[in-house]
């Protein structure tokens, strides 16, 4: 067993997933159950009012008995707006104080604002929070955000929504090494192989959405991730070999060849 | 008559309501939700006893899908 700890509290999986532009509930559910994930991802808005009092819910099927929220601040562009969120989130899920953070900058890319997101994470650490907070890849933003008391830092590996991958796996190997929480990539991830590059970097997770709610067969691509972040993990674990642009020592015997 | 925003949106009472009645109107009674009134989290606990004056802005949530 290798959990993943977050604020002192283990989990077996290292993927944690968004619940968002999933088809239809159902699909939500059965892709959810195909990643192995622990944590889901879920957004705060306002609820409808007189209308479809009988509406399937999410918490039908994703069922915050037996999975662990964590609420978000997806479309908060303002600290202030991000904290209220929470709280509310806070009530919501009755005292639950595990969260994401997120604060935005911009709305064509989604790129974070650190500024207000610094400002929020002081806030929310002081209300008792434990912040899990999505941030650029700098490193010194990482590094700050871990000082305020961040349970853990989630660098994007680029833009939300994207799928471009890991675009900069030399600046997620410096917050890797220098943060003392948990390095979780959040954001960029479009298929398998981006999910292991992180994993085999060092990073202690990966949180993700679009990645598998836009594959052609979501639940298929879950169940890739869920391998591709436990391949990637053990990778790390077990040390890659160096990388050599040749090397003259073959796998097999050099001696015994017939006719030598 | 008191006018209350919720989410909002303006809706008009023909006369004093307590957050709990407000909810049961809309069809909201026991639902996994949380509320802010006047920018301050009601105590889910306190729906019963809160009453809603004339100008009250509220906020009802709930978690929805989302990464």
């Amino acid at each position: 067993m290798d959990p993943l700890t977050i604020a002192g509290k283990a989990y077996r999986s290292r993927l944690l997933i968004g619940t968002g532009k999933y088809k239809d509930f159902d699909e939500t559910r059965v892709a959810v159950e195909a990643s192995g994930a622990e944590i889901v991802t879920v957004a705060i808005r306002r609820t409808n009012i007189g209308q479809n009092a009988g509406e399937p819910s999410l918490l039908e099927a994703v069922p915050p008995s037996k999975y662990t929220y964590l609420p978000n601040t997806a479309g908060c562009y303002t600290a202030e707006e991000a904290i209220r969120t929470l709280r509310l989130a806070r009530e919501l899920l009755d005292g639950h104080n595990l969260v994401k953070l997120e604060v935005l900058g911009d709305p064509h890319t989604l790129y974070p604002n650190v500024m207000e997101t610094l400002k929020a994470a002081e806030v929310l650490v002081k209300e008792g929070f434990t912040v899990m907070v999505y941030s650029s890849d700098d490193p010194i933003v990482a590094r700050q955000l871990e000082e305020i008391g961040c349970a853990a830092i989630m660098p994007l590996a680029s833009l939300i929504g994207s799928g471009m991958g890991i675009l900069n796996p030399w600046n997620l190997q410096i917050i890797v090494a220098n943060a003392k929480v948990p390095v979780l990539v959040d954001a960029g991830v479009g298929t398998a192989s981006d999910a292991a590059i992180a994993m085999e970097l060092g990073c202690d997770g990966i949180l993700m959405n679009t990645a598998v709610a836009a594959a052609n067969n979501p639940v298929l691509m879950a169940s890739a991730m869920k391998k591709a972040v436990e391949a990637g993990r053990e990778a790390f674990l077990a040390g890659r070999m160096p990388k050599k642009l040749y090397s003259a020592i073959p796998s097999s015997p050099v001696g015994g060849l017939i006719g030598s | 008559m008191i006018q209350l925003t919720v989410n909002g949106v303006c809706h008009a009472f023909t006369r004093e309501t307590s957050l709990a009645q407000l909810l049961a109107h809309l069809e909201l009674s026991g639902k996994r939700l949380a509320v802010e009134r006047n920018g301050e989290i009601v105590p889910r606990s306190q729906f019963g006893e809160t009453p809603l004056a004339d100008g009250d802005q509220l906020e009802i949530v709930v978690a929805v899908g989302g990464g």
